[in-house]
Parts: structure tokens; sequence; C-alpha cells
């Protein structure tokens, strides 16, 4: 297909324990879930230390995930996949054409009788949940986007942009506890941070918006390169009647496109961490992760 | 209504002045008194017992057995907003609510009928989710509720339940029919209260309960407790588990009551494991399987792998092992999503499309908000409305919308238009009304408003609904809220007989008298047994030095000597005074500190200790802090303590279930006391008075063994005999010779009863001691200080060994490091 791209990635996740861990078990989120614009052509899962159970299940939110439990004690956990994944170029939509805001979120609630069945599965992405608390805070930081009749998309995009332009990209001054709050105040985070924030803007207003977790390509040596490489990247998907779900990245300030890979989405980064784990024993531990996605096409 | 006619008497003309408290209110419903105000005849026989002639003397001691039942049971409730997070002793009125057998069976009816209910309509919630996609359910109940639990979506649960325990609140309208407040499905609490309600109120009213026939509540924990250990594949012995969120739960005393009752261990989140999708039990002789879980731990903080990962009470893994259908969890994980006010005004449809039924007992008449018409009614009707948070995780306190003016009011309105399917608006019930006992001997009956819980069971044989539960009145007689936690009180409800032939067939139910299998106790609570036994001889060996210290101030030569054992064993701080160390609580090693974590390890076992025992413990600890206050002579102080610590090692020994637990409890003083005695003795022989007269005998008041010294030896205190005495007598309990061996038996006997190879006790280090020419210790010069600096270094060996065992036994039988890897292997 007219513009498709073929990417190899490499995800690499070192965790360094101070003691020894008895017994762990491990959720995975590593592998791209198809979608209508991308296919998932190979992965492999390597793992160490050597691990007593490793199964494939698929998550309530439709994503690939894998269980691992090590019951050997270890001091370092490393989790390295490599992947192939094509991706395709997605239509144009024009953004007046999409509902009003205001009918949009009409749509999705309850009205006492049987629901669309897309409105069904997006009414699952308009609720407060973990990492997302609904706040009148983030409905009035938003209000200027979303004027009287506006259609969705504009209004989305409008916002996208704004957090864009009133936000600074900082690695490593918020952590997933950082509440939205404060990001809010304090207008720095990570893509993370920005996706939440933006979620959280759409949801206060009863539409439906989710998480989407994957990886962006890399282009080091351009000056315009995109923010987000050398680790996983997320971004967040709107429901659009009539198109659907649409992807926006509120850290580019861009409609996703063929220079994203999904790996899975669900309510909020909780949903669809890459690692996450209960370990027994370990003490306080070093994380490294390092991604690579390079075009090879 | 019941027909026998009976002589009704009006109230207020007849009685002295009992009822003259008892104030009608017309807005309610009256338990007690008819329309006309005259007694309904089912209370007649009750109000007869309780009001003869000497009706004070009977209200008096009523009330004060009760109270006295409470204490001595230690049925406690705690308190959250409470600073000091103290239990609460439960508040029970011992005068019953009466049910009559016909109102008693419409409840019945109703409520199983609604567990069925909620059981078909959780199968949907987390199944092919019919009812939201006709329209039926609205999405927000669901998806926005933190108790549905995303992960469990698609699990069928092993069995089949969903509800294996439900709960209702009904209050009775003014119309005299009984209606739903709430519906209780994650884990409903109080039916343990009800139990034990009912013990205490049968001693109280012993002949009022049998000349009524009561109908008796214990036959529905017997069905519980055979449907729990019905999960076991082939050939296994089913366990089953209590698991509670711990000690400081509000409803801790009922878990562990529960437990007790029905015969299951109670674990809490780290006393088991998931290994290879099956949930563990972890136990002094390894992990066991556990195929059932009664669970009193919300939802969201099961399972910290999939759910809220901040939490430290559940148990990582657990949903993989329920997905798998290797345990039964009861009631199944998620079903806390019903607990929302918001599904009452759903459910007369729910039922009609999933069970074909009408309700039989309706629900208080309720509006969710999230719809418009609904939300239009709810602003219009406020003053007759309470508004409530739709989500249990809400920060919304209910309010009755006609208490609310002004600017409050305009806040609340501003509320419900911005999220308006976050809240619901209730019809204000005006709860019924039923006597109280006046408190303080008082006579008579006060009248206060009363809400019922009632209890259904998944039992082997379908449904049963308990004839009986928990009434609770509110602490302000003129408000409609029943809370416990804002200090409401409770009741028993006697539910009547119809018929002579039920009451028999009911009376015949036994009381489950089942006990927890002994190989089945967590290791956790006995390794804070084993803790226990240390800490209290700790306390003692530590007290008694520091007594024979302060007692030998007037001799400067001993007092020096023994100030210095004292601040190297850590009894007082380095550069303290014996004198002052009590008073010292910042010093970990000392006394006080010690006594804390022997309350602490207490507290974490409280569930194997008797009342009186735990009461011991308390007395004991506050007591001291009450001496070190008021600046009492710290010999008192000492004495007090130790007395104390007497009685508690005679209550290990007379007042315990002499099982493991109780044997590592002893190996634990043991340990201790050799390890102590062999210590402070190999410091004394590495000193320079280690043959002083003075100092020996100092040496044996402090190790309390002066008296059987002057018994067996008729020489003046001397060290051979002392460390004959001490070291290697055979019969003395705190010799070491004794104590080493007692351990190796008890450690056999542990090693035989659990099946394991035993652990090595202290076998090679007693030989060397008791082979020691003692004597010749004695002696001056050199060589006799050689050979008791090399004494000295083996009972330092002998005590670091001990240390060593401790280490051992530990991680063998309560860290489970070795365990696991052998469990797993197989």
């Amino acid at each position: 297909m007219k513009g498709t791209v073929r990417y190899r990635i490499r995800h690499e996740t070192a965790y360094e324990y101070r003691n020894d861990v008895v017994h762990s078990h491990q959720l995975l989120h590593l592998v791209p879930r198809p979608t209508a614009y991308q296919q998932c052509l190979e992965h492999v899962i390597n793992v160490t230390p050597a691990f007593y159970r490793k199964r494939n299940e698929i998550d309530t939110f439709g994503n690939l995930v894998t269980r691992v439990e090590f019951d050997h004690p270890h001091r370092k956990l490393e989790v390295a996949t490599d992947m192939e994944v094509e991706v395709h170029p997605r239509p144009a939509v024009n953004a007046s054409d999409s509902l009003p805001w205001e009918r949009t979120a009409a749509e999705l609630a309850y009205r006492g009788s049987d629901p669309a069945r897309d409105s069904l599965e997006a009414a699952k992405f308009r609720h407060e949940s973990p990492y997302v608390r609904i706040k009148t805070l983030f409905n009035d930081y938003a209000a200027e986007c979303f004027t009287r009749g506006r259609p969705i998309l504009s209004c989305a995009q409008a916002l996208m942009s704004k957090l864009h332009t009133d936000f600074r990209y900082a690695p490593g001054e918020t952590t997933i506890a950082t509440p939205l709050t404060e990001v809010l105040k304090n207008r720095r985070g990570v893509c993370q941070d920005f996706s939440h924030l933006m979620i959280a803007c759409l949801r206060a207003r009863g539409l439906a918006a989710r998480y989407v977790s994957g990886y962006i390509r890399q282009i080091p040596a351009s000056p315009d390169a995109l923010v987000g490489w050398g680790a996983s990247h997320a971004w967040v998907a709107i429901f659009t009647p009539p198109f659907g779900w649409l992807e926006l990245d509120p850290t580019n300030d861009v409609f996703v496109g063929t220079d994203h890979v999904s790996v899975a989405w669900g309510r909020d980064f909780g949903d669809v961490s890459p690692l996450r784990g209960i370990i027994l024993g370990g003490g306080s531990h070093r994380l490294s992760v390092g991604v690579k996605v390079e075009a090879i096409q | 209504l019941s027909e026998k006619p009976q002589v009704s008497v009006l109230a207020s003309a007849v009685t002295p002045g009992w009822l003259a408290a008892y104030v009608p209110d017309a807005r309610r419903y009256d338990e007690l008194l008819d329309e006309k105000g005259l007694i309904r005849p089912h209370w007649q026989p009750l109000l007869d017992q309780l009001t003869g002639d000497d009706a004070r003397t009977v209200a008096r001691r009523g009330l004060e057995r009760t109270r006295r039942l409470i204490v001595e049971n230690g049925v406690t409730y705690n308190v959250y907003a409470d600073p000091q997070g103290a239990d609460r002793p439960w508040a029970l009125d011992p005068v019953p609510l009466l049910l009559l057998a016909d109102e008693w069976r419409a409840i019945e009816v109703g409520l199983a009928q609604r567990a069925r209910l909620l059981d078909a309509l959780l199968a949907d919630i987390y199944g092919p989710q019919r009812l939201l996609s006709e329209g039926l359910v609205p999405p927000e109940l669901v998806f926005g509720h933190p108790n549905f639990l995303w992960p469990c979506q698609g699990i069928v649960p092993r069995g089949g339940n969903w509800l294996h325990v439900y709960a209702a609140d009904l209050a009775r309208a003014p119309d005299g029919r009984w209606w739903v407040l709430a519906d209780r499905t994650q884990a409903p609490s109080g039916a343990g209260y009800a139990l034990e309600n009912r013990e205490i109120v049968e001693q109280v009213l012993p002949e009022a309960i049998r000349q009524l026939e009561v109908q008796r509540i214990t036959g529905v924990f017997s069905e519980l407790r055979e449907q729990l250990l019905s999960h076991g594949d082939e050939g296994e012995n089913p366990l089953a588990v209590i698991l509670t969120p711990g000690p400081f739960n509000e409803t801790y005393f009922e878990h562990a009551y529960l437990s007790r009752q029905l015969g299951v261990p109670l674990a809490e989140g780290t006393d088991l494991t998931v290994r290879d999708d099956t949930v563990y039990l972890k136990t002094l002789a390894g992990l066991k399987r556990v195929h059932t879980i009664l669970r009193r731990l919300d939802d969201d903080f099961c399972d910290p792998l999939e759910l809220r990962s901040d939490s430290t009470l559940g148990i990582p893994g657990l949903i993989g092992a329920v997905r798998a259908n290797r345990v039964v969890m009861a009631n199944a994980l998620g079903t806390g999503v019903l607990e929302s006010a918001a599904w009452l005004g759903f459910l007369p449809r729910i039922a009609e499309r999933l069970l074909g039924e009408k309700l039989s007992v309706p629900s208080v008449a309720t509006w969710w908000c999230g719809e418009k018409p609904a939300l239009d009614y709810v602003l219009t009707h406020l003053d007759k409305l309470v508004i409530k948070p739709t989500y249990p995780n809400q920060r919304f306190e209910p309010v009755f919308g006609r208490n609310l003016e002004g600017e409050k009011r305009r806040r609340l309105v501003q509320r419900l238009r911005a999220r308006p399917y976050a809240y619901v608006a209730q019809e204000h019930l005006a709860l019924s009304q039923t006597p109280v006992w006046r408190p303080h001997g008082a006579l008579g009956f006060a009248a206060t408003p009363v809400a019922i819980r009632m209890y259904a069971v998944a039992g082997p044989s379908g449904t049963r609904v308990m004839p009986g539960g928990l009434a609770r009145v509110a602490a302000d007689t003129a408000i409609d809220v029943v809370s416990t936690q804002r200090g409401g009180g409770s009741k028993d409800i006697w539910v009547l007989p119809d018929s002579a032939q039920e009451a028999v067939a009911a009376s015949t139910v036994r009381t489950p008298s089942a006990q927890v299998r002994h190989d089945d106790i967590p290791s956790r609570l006995v390794e804070n047994l084993y803790w226990f036994g240390r800490y209290t001889v700790r306390c003692e060996d530590k007290a008694r030095l520091l007594r024979g210290t302060i007692a030998a101030r007037s001799d400067e030569a001993v007092w020096s000597a023994a100030s210095k054992f004292c601040r190297e064993l850590g009894v007082c701080s380095v550069d303290g005074d014996p004198t002052a160390c009590l008073r010292d609580d910042r010093n970990p090693q000392g006394v006080t500190a010690d006594v804390r974590r022997l309350a602490w390890c207490a507290s974490q076992v409280r569930t194997r200790l008797s009342a009186s025992y735990w009461r011991a413990v308390n007395d004991m600890q506050r007591r001291l802090q009450d001496s070190v206050a008021a600046r009492e002579d710290p010999r008192t102080a000492l004495d007090q303590l130790l007395l104390s610590l007497a009685a508690l090692a005679g209550f290990a020994f007379d007042d315990m279930t002499q099982d493991e637990g109780w044997r590592l409890l002893r190996v634990g003083r043991r340990l201790e006391r050799l390890q102590f005695a062999a210590g402070l003795l190999a410091q004394h022989l590495a000193s320079e008075w280690a043959t002083r007269q003075s100092h020996v005998e100092w040496l044996l008041e402090a190790y309390d063994s002066n008296r059987i010294y002057r018994s067996r030896y008729v020489v003046a205190p001397r060290l051979g005999p002392m460390l004959d005495l001490l070291v290697r007598d055979s019969e003395h309990p705190r010799a070491l010779a004794f104590q080493a061996r007692a351990i190796a038996r008890d450690l056999e006997t542990l090693a035989t009863s659990l099946g394991i190879t035993g652990e090595m006790g202290l076998d090679e280090a007693i030989p060397q001691l008791t082979d020691a020419k003692l004597n010749a210790l004695e002696a001056e010069g050199t060589e006799a200080e050689q050979a008791r600096r090399a004494m000295s270094d083996r009972l330092r060996a002998l005590s670091w060994a001990a240390g060593q065992l401790s280490d051992r036994l530990s991680l063998r039988h309560f860290s489970h490091i070795t365990l696991d890897a052998q469990a797993l292997a197989t």
C-alpha cells in the first residue's frame, strides 16, 4: 500500500534489585495489537532469568498481554522485545464534518433506550479511572476549546494545540504518581501526563477518550524530530462520531499517522503499562528502559 | 398478624411508668404499640417478663450483664475517625426487636429473590452485558463504578455463585411494610455480630428466649461452612480461609469471631501466596492449597497485580487463580459493583427481564440523577429527598434536602447539574421505632428509630435466609440514620414461631462446633506467638535484672558492676542510670520498649488469646505507663510488671490450645531465657568480680534462684555451685541444660507432628558446659582466670547458637524460604 511504513522495533527493560527477589508476577503489554492500520508481522519477547511460567492472553480491552511468573531468587530482570510492524496511512478526515461536541456527549449518555453498539463501547472510556480523576478544574482549563456547537474534532484539535503550547516537555520531573492537578499547575510533564490531562479534559465534558501506548518514529538527526523516542510513547484516542475513534498526540501536536505504532489501549496508563509486576523481596531497585524504532522500508 | 386473643392494655393507663418515657411518634410505625396506643399482642409475653414487680432490677441487671459479657468476650468495633484508633466496645441493647413469623417469611421470600436476582445481574454484567446493550442498565452504573473490576470481565466463578453471603438493609415504613434501603453484595458485615448478640442476649434473657420459642440462627452458619468447604478437587481435603484486612479494620472482631465459629482460619493477604494460578496458605508445615476464600477485603484491594497496585492487603496473582478456576471467592471479585443506591431504581425492570418476576419486597423510592427527567424531578422536590453519592469512592456525605438552605442548597444544585450521574436521590423514609431500655438504670423504655440488616447465604441446598439478623438503632432518637461508625447501637432480632412444630425443627439445628485444624494456622500468626513468647521472657529477664540492680544500690561495688551489666545488655542506655531507665522510652532495648513490642505481638495473635489474657496484656502495659508517669519507685513498677508477666506465663500454660503454635511460643520463651542467661553468665565470668560472694549472690537474685540455691547448697553463694545450678542442673527450670533439653524435645515433637525433619537443637554446645570442672573456676591465679574466660567463651557461643537457631526457625517456618522451593518442585 502506498505510504505504508515498516518498522523494526526493539524495546528493552531492565530492573536491578538490591536484594534477592524471591518470587515475582509480571504482566507485560509489549506486543502491538492488530488494528485496521497496522499489523505486527513478527515479535519475540526474551526474558531473563529463566521463568517458571509464561502465558499469552488477551485482556478486557483486547490488548495482548503476557504473564510471567518467576520462582527463583534473582537480582536482575531483563525483558527485551524485538518486533516488526507494518503501519498504513489513515484516510484524512474533515474536522468540520464531526458532530458538535455537546451532541456527542449527549449521545453517549444514558437515555433509557438501547444504545448504539459503538457508543456502548465508547461509554467504557468516559469515566474516572485510577489515573484520571475528573475535576471542574479541567473543565475550566479547556473551556476556550469547547465553544458552543463546535465540531468535536475541532475542539479536540484545539485542546491538543493548547496543551502543546502551554506545557513544557520535561522528562524526569514527574512520575506516574504525580497528580494531574499538579501537572496542570506546573505546566510540565511527559507524554503520559499530557495524555492523561487531555483525557481528563475530554471526560470532564462527558466525552469518551482512551489512552494509547506505543512507539514513535525515531529521527534523531532531523531538526523536527518528534519527541518521545528512546522510551515508549503515549497519546489519546477520541470517540468522534461519525468517524469513530481518532488518535491525537498532544506531546507533538499531531494527528497519529504512520509515525506511530500502537501497542495497547485502555482507560489510562494503569491498564496498559508495558511492565507491571509485584515482587516479593528485592529491596530498592534501579530501572533502565531503551527503545529503538527504525523504519526499514 | 396473629389471631390469638390477648389481653392488651393501654400503655399509659395501666403501667406504673415503665412506658412513661416511651413517646409514640405519629410519623413512624411503632413496633411496640398499635395505632390506638395498645401493646401489640406479640410483645406482651416479653414485656411481662421485663416489667414485673422488680422491673428496675431486671433492667439494671440486664444492662450490666450485657455490658460485662461484651467486655469479657472482647466484642469491639474500631472507629476510623477515632484519633487513637481505639477499639470501642460493641453497643448492644438487650431488648430484642420482635418479628412475627409471617412478617419474617415475607422478608425471607424477598431476600431470597433478591439474592437470585443480583446473582443473575452480576452474571450479565461480567458476562454478555445484555442489559447494557438493551438499555435496561445505564453504562454509567457499571463502567463508572470503581468496583466494576475490568480484569474480571468474562470470568464465570467456579460453582456458579457470585454471592455467597448477601445482606439487605431494610426499614419499616409508616404503612407497616418493610422496604429495602440498600443491598450489601461485596463482603457484608454484621452476621457475626448478630450471632454474638444472640449469644449474649441468650444469657441475659434465657427464659424469655425459651418461652417465646425464638428461632435459632446458627443453622445458616453451618450451611455457609458446608458450602465453603465444598470446593475441593478430587481427593483433596478442601481448605477455606477468611481473608481479613487485619486488626485495624472496623469489623476485625467479627472476622476473628467468624473464624472461630466456622472453624476456618483467619488469614491476611501476606499469609497467602499464588503460585502457578493456585492459592496457598503459608503454614508452619509449608504451603497448603486454599480452595475457598471468604473475603472481608474490598474488591479493588484484592490483587495488586491487576487491581490497585498500591494495595498491600491483597494477594498478587489472585485474579489469575480465579480465572483459572482454581479458587472460589466468596463473594466473587467485582460483586461490589452492585453497591450503589442508583441500582434500586432499575431493579424492578431488571427483575422482570431476568427472572420474569416482580420484586416481592420493594426498594425505597430512588431516582438516579443521570436521567434528565429524574434530575428535573429531584431538583423540584429536594425537600422530600435524601441526596446520596452514586459511587462509594465519592467524597460526599448523604444530605437531607430539607436541611439545606441558601448557599448550601445552591451549591448542591450546582453539583447535581455538573455531574448528575454521580448522584442519587431517595425518598426520606421515616424509620419505625422500637423500645430500648433507658440507660443508667432509669425505669422503663425509650423509643428509638430502628433499621435491620438481614442475611442470605448460598448453602448446599440453595439460598437460606437467617431467621434473625442485626437491628441497628440510631444514636440520636430524632434522626433516621443508623450507623455503627457514628455511634449507633445494635439489637438482636427475634423471629417468633408460628407453630410448635417449626420451633422443634429449628432447635435441632446445632451450632457448628468446628475447630480450625491446627496445621492450617497461618505461619505469620505462629511467628507472632513465637515472638510473643520471646518478649514475655525478655521483659521478665530485663525487669528482674533491673530490679536486682536497683536493690543493690547500697553496695557500691555490686551496684557499679550490676549497672555495667545493665548498660552492656542494653537495659539502660550507655550513659543511663538504672533507677531512671524505665522513664527512658527512647532506648530501643529498654524494658518499656520491649513491653510495647510484647503488646504489639499480642495484638497480632489476639484471635488465639482468651479475652482475659488479652486484657491482662493491656492492663500490664497501662499499669507500667501509669506507674512511670506517676514517678513511683521503679521497684514498685518492676514488681508489678514481674507479677503481670508471671500471670501471663501461667495463662500461656493453662489457657491455650496446646498445638504447634503454642509449642513454638514455648520454644520462643525457652530460647530467649537461654540466650539471655548464657549471655549474662558469660559476662559475669569474664569480669574481675567473678568469684566475689556479694556479686554471685546478686546474680542469683537477679536470676530468681536465691531460694533454690539455699535449699540445694549449704554453702554461702559461691561461683562453682552457682554455675552448677544455673548451667547444668537438669531440674531447675532456669538452668541452661534444662532449657536446652526442653527445646530439643519441643522441636522433636514439632517435627513429628508436622511430618518434617527436625531442626538441630543446641546439642553440641551443652556437653562442653556440663563437662567443665566448675570448682576449678573458683580459684585464684591466672590458670583459673583463663579457665573462667574459656567458660565465658563457651557460654557466649551457646548464646550465639541460640540466636542462630532462632533465625533458622524463622526462615523455615515463617518465611518459607526453603519450603517454597520444595513446594514448587512437586
